[in-house]
């Protein structure tokens, strides 16, 4: 009886051994994001061997799979910028408003009912709402507008922007539901209808939880790829204009992996370094978005 | 005061905003609505558009230049197979470090340089792991444009998702069940394996059901290692064949999966093609879809059924 109580090696070891194995398991979050920065920066590096960083930044026509090649990425940034402001003009009045209607005025049954649908909403695969942007909005886009191009920024963004709902309504709905209850009561007891309270109260009371689900939605539509290669178009086109067509860094991604480029060519490292521009675009944006919401969590 | 003319102000005053109130709530539901509407005219759309081509002979052909007699057989195998792939690294990969994030992991820099690692993944676009795939698993590793490279790339991607999941089903196993256990002289990893994980197994399923889902849908970062649009054999089967195929040699072929076989399809310029790509279209969202209804059903069960 004595012995078994001792302190038993093997036991003591094995414990050791296990949580070692769990902590790699955690560890490999950071190894990953470490070989992503690492692929991007290393073959970025021969990319920018051959073409100056300020072409890259500055020039305004991007071409580099032509006999006369250009590497501007600006083209690609402002398609990029264009389909994502507009998935943002569809995303933020309709997910506020579901954010409002859900945390202060549906009942109980009803957002048991419809949350999950939402839900269900974010989960369809992007390539079928490709489809759905070329095949349905672009073609009732057309009955609008008669001269829009079939490949446009606008239904790829609007299609966007629905895909990202869910996304928007849902951070901001926890934005809104970590304002303590007492400042509600306080509204109502002067006699302020659930509107008021909604819009005066709750709202700016949860701002900074709110921007953060934009900054946040906004990152997610600058990362989206198939909706865009699908409908949006593949041509770089240096515009500001949603009408028109023009490709996005992810949908030049897709293009060039598709055409098959030799390992090591200068098309083949262009998708790097186009790629590092889109990581330290969502970056940006999720640190920011991260740093707000920080913010609305320590308020209370 | 409250004179007639008061009183008779404050009313129409309250009547206004009380209508506002209504008008509100009038918009926040057709707001939703739009999604729920949405949601349905996609699906019927599909339907639609692929139903001619929805019968048995469609998830038993190979891809074709005909495309009346075109199938998703390659396709739906290789998604299969990619899927047990993710399925095998990302379950016990993420499970262990959420149990090493939550049970083990000491409050210092290096445990908050890990946390903010697993948030920030999840918000790296999912091409952006597509070219890490196609530099580390395709070349550096030599890994080729295989079910292998495209299933780690999937698990790489789901990572974050099953980690969030796993953590937050442990969390809500209350604190008197360790203590229980350790003041019997359980051992940590007794109290984590024998108890915290069997408790908080219904929500680590859940969790890992929506990965799945998610990469089931996943097209860009496939599209980027360099998956093969036109499949029309399909991976060596273990033993078969001639001389035979050893036990894994499926994990090098090349593949194509459902997504792109659908991608393939949008993009060409035949109205045929896009029979085809609606009908796949279906078989991807029946597909996804059922995965979270599942996932979403097994949630609202653990939250009825267990009460501590």
């Amino acid at each position: 009886m004595k012995n078994r109580l001792h302190k038993n090696p093997w036991r003591h070891l094995r414990e050791r051994l296990i949580e070692a194995v769990l902590f790699l398991a955690a560890f490999s979050a950071v190894l990953i994001t470490l070989a992503i920065v690492a692929i991007l920066l290393y073959e970025s590096m021969s990319f920018f061997g051959h073409v100056s960083i300020f072409e890259f930044l500055t020039s305004t026509v991007w071409t580099p799979l032509f006999e006369d090649a250009h590497y501007g990425v600006l083209p690609l940034v402002a398609g990029t910028l264009v389909t994502s402001a507009v998935a943002l003009l569809v995303a933020i009045p309709i997910g506020t408003i579901i954010a409002i209607y859900l945390s202060e005025f549906a009942p109980h049954k009803v957002r048991e009912i419809v949350k999950p649908f939402l839900e269900l909403l974010a989960s369809v695969p992007t390539v079928v709402y490709g489809y759905f942007a070329l095949m349905i909005v672009t073609p009732l886009l057309q009955i609008v507008m008669p001269e829009l191009n079939g490949f446009n920024m606008l239904g790829p963004g609007i299609v966007i922007g629905i895909m990202i709902v869910p996304y928007v309504s849902s951070l901001s709905e926890d934005a809104m539901r970590a304002v303590p209850m007492s400042l509600r009561e306080g509204s109502y007891a002067m006699g302020a209808t659930r509107f008021q309270t909604a819009i005066k109260v709750v709202t700016p009371s949860a701002i900074s939880g709110i921007i953060a689900a934009y900054i946040l939605g906004m990152s997610r539509a600058i990362g989206e790829t198939m909706v865009v290669a699908i409908a949006a178009g593949q041509q770089p086109n240096f515009t500001w204009d949603p009408r028109e067509s023009a490709a996005t860094i992810t949908a030049y991604i897709v293009q060039v992996a598709l055409g098959d480029l030799p390992h090591g060519s200068i098309g083949y490292q262009s998708i790097f370094a186009v790629g590092l521009v889109l990581f330290l675009m969502t970056l940006a944006f999720n640190i920011l978005g991260h740093m707000a919401r920080q913010r609305f969590r320590e308020i209370y | 005061m409250a004179t007639p003319q008061n009183s008779k102000k404050l009313r129409s005053l309250i009547r206004r905003l009380k209508f506002n109130d209504y008008v509100f709530s009038l918009v926040g539901l057709v707001c939703m609505m739009l999604g729920v509407i949405t949601l349905l005219a996609l699906f019927t759309n599909l339907l639609i558009d692929g139903m001619e081509r929805l019968n048995y002979d469609f998830f038993t052909s190979f891809p074709s230049r005909r495309a009346a007699q075109a199938g998703i057989l390659s396709a739906w195998v290789g998604t299969t197979l990619v899927m047990l792939v993710t399925a095998i690294v990302a379950i016990p990969l993420g499970v262990a470090a959420a149990v090493y994030l939550e049970e083990y992991a000491p409050k210092n820099l290096l445990t908050a340089i890990i946390e903010i690692n697993v948030s920030n993944l999840a918000g790296v676009p999912s091409i952006v792991y597509g070219l890490l795939a196609l530099g580390l698993f395709v070349y550096q590793m030599d890994l080729g444009q295989s079910i292998l490279s495209a299933g780690l790339t999937l698990a790489l991607l789901i990572l974050p998702i099953v980690i969030v999941a796993t953590r937050e089903s442990l969390r809500t196993i209350p604190r008197e069940i360790r203590e229980a256990a350790y003041a019997l002289g359980a051992s940590r990893w007794q109290v984590v394996s024998d108890h915290v994980i069997p408790y908080a197994k219904g929500g680590i399923l859940t969790g890992v059901i929506i990965g799945l889902a998610r990469a089931i849908g996943e097209t860009a970062p496939i599209i980027t290692i360099g998956a093969l649009t036109f499949i029309a054999f399909l991976p060596p089967a273990p033993f078969s064949g001639d001389p035979p195929a050893g036990l894994f040699d499926w994990l090098q072929a090349p593949f194509t999966v459902l997504p792109i076989q659908m991608f393939n399809w949008v993009s060409r310029p035949e109205e045929a093609f896009l029979i085809n790509a609606a009908a796949t279209g279906v078989v991807i969202i029946v597909g996804t879809l059922a995965m979270n209804a599942l996932a979403i059903w097994l949630r609202y069960r653990i939250r009825k059924n267990i009460k501590w």
